[in-house]
């Protein structure tokens, strides 16, 4: 059964997730990946303000192709996340409340998602035609310079993904691994 | 002697390009259905239904089947009784790439500069090009548009030959399992044993280029490359890694003479979105 769940997230949707549950996501979100990343924690360490607020948000680890005539946004898959895990629990200690993206993460990540009471959501990796159709809408936020890569609002409509891993730190991807691994 | 205009090679290399990240090709897609079928784990058989779904729908609308559309990739063979005329060879193939990634709408994912400016070239530009000299008066053209989420978790490593046949296996299986869900499962894998340090490399890719319907014709490497799948579908990483009995949908070795001191061997991943298209001139 998929549950269905609206963006931003509250704290109780967050504790009624649990790792495995198929989720669709609807409302908006951000996206950034490793250049946006980049420059929000070096923002951060000079003690400045970032462009973008990040509490309560859902970032997507995402840089989209270019949007052919007929379609809102290109292909739009996510990218692998451990890239991410040095940057990660500083941006939830800031106050982000979910993040999309493929691949298992760092203890240290795993530990800040529990402190947090954040959760990580998996999308598929190599689904970017599909994903593309959940996007109804795409704007620039922040860090535009960077193309693809810039900070982007996205609005979405039944985007699917997996609780990957839940704000009591389960971990999908071991415990389903687990159960098909053959010695 | 055979007289070829470059902006030939630019047109075709704009083409299959396109071709390439629009259509996975039905060898492929008809793998991952017969994966699903066998597929023990419910969350995988319904990650192995959206890839299908993905693709068919990817094809039918010509946008790309996944977002990273990847560095460009080249394999020609040149007959060497070809003789090219019009322009330089090697900027005829940028300029395909270029235009393939513009009118394509695919994205530009090459940076100028691996460690000091990290710029994005905007056109996705230089492509990566390997030549061979063959006989005839023909151009076979192989693009393969290869995403680093799979080549990331590549490598690479020389052995002493002591290791033997069963430390080759431990190591690639043991790489297979590093990968896990960054590369994007079920994956192909093109693995280069023997040559040199670089050839070792390059088989390995040529193997991701023989896609899931070709195995090795020497019965010895065709037995191993058998006996690693089922190994590496043993690992339970399964669809996108959320756990399953596919894991991998090919391994394909290539191997070629070496050193009396060494057995090189070269693993290239690919991802289920191993994307590659050919052409002849
Ligand atoms: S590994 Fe392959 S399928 Fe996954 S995001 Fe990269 S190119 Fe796409």
């Amino acid at each position: 059964m998929e549950k269905k769940i609206q963006l931003p997230l509250d704290e109780e949707t967050i504790l009624s997730l649990h790792a495995g549950d198929t989720v669709l996501l609807s409302g908006t979100l951000i996206t950034g990946r490793d250049a946006a990343h980049l420059r929000l924690i070096q923002t951060l360490e000079k003690g400045e303000d970032l462009p973008i607020e990040l509490k309560g948000e859902v970032i997507y680890y995402v840089g989209p192709a270019p949007a052919s005539p007929n379609h809102f946004v290109g292909s739009a898959g996510p990218t692998s996340s451990y890239r991410m895990d040095p940057f990660t629990p500083t941006l939830l200690d800031v106050g982000l409340k979910g993040i999309i993206g493929k691949g298992d993460r760092s203890q240290r990540v795993i530990d800040a998602l529990v402190r947090n009471k954040a959760v990580y959501f998996a999308a598929i990796g190599g689904l970017g035609a599909l994903i593309a159709q959940t996007i109804t809408k795409s704007e620039v936020l922040a860090y535009a310079d960077l193309g693809t890569e810039a900070i982007h609002r996205f609005w979405i409509e039944d985007f699917p993904v997996v609780v990957a891993i839940d704000a009591y730190g389960n971990n999908l991807y071991q415990i389903e691994q687990a159960k098909y691994r053959k010695e | 002697m055979r007289i070829l205009q470059t902006s030939l090679l630019t047109q075709k290399v704009k083409e299959l390009f396109i071709e390439a990240n629009v259509d996975i090709g039905p060898s492929l897609v008809d793998r991952l259905r017969s994966a699903m079928e066998a597929e023990a784990s419910p969350i995988g058989k319904n990650v192995l239904a959206k890839i299908i779904a993905n693709d068919e729908y990817a094809k039918r609308e010509k946008i790309a089947i996944c977002q990273d559309t990847g560095v460009s990739v080249v394999f020609i063979d040149i007959g060497q009784d070809v003789h090219f005329d019009g322009g330089d060879f090697n900027e005829a193939i940028h300029e395909g790439v270029r235009q393939a990634y513009k009118e394509g709408y695919l994205r530009k994912s090459v940076v100028s500069d691996p460690l000091f400016d990290r710029k994005n070239t905007q056109d996705n530009t230089p492509a990566i090009i390997h030549l061979r000299i063959i006989p005839g008066n023909e151009v076979l053209i192989k693009v393969m548009p290869k995403g680093f989420g799979s080549e990331n978790m590549s490598t690479l490593k020389l052995f002493a030959p002591s290791v033997g046949i069963e430390g080759v296996k431990r190591f690639i299986i043991e790489t297979i399992e590093k990968a896990g869900p960054n590369a994007c499962p079920p994956m192909i894998v093109g693995v280069g044993i023997g040559g040199t340090f670089e050839q070792a490399a390059l088989i390995a890719k040529r193997a991701v280029l023989r896609g899931p319907d070709h195995p090795n014709l020497d019965p010895r490497y065709y037995e191993l490359e058998k006996e690693l799948l089922d190994l590496a579908n043993r690992l339970g990483i399964g669809p996108a890694g959320m756990g399953g009995s596919t894991t991998v949908l090919a391994v394909n070795i290539e191997h070629h003479p070496t050193h009396i001191a060494s057995i090189p061997v070269a693993i290239n991943i690919s991802c289920h979105a191993s994307r590659h298209a050919e052409g002849v001139l």
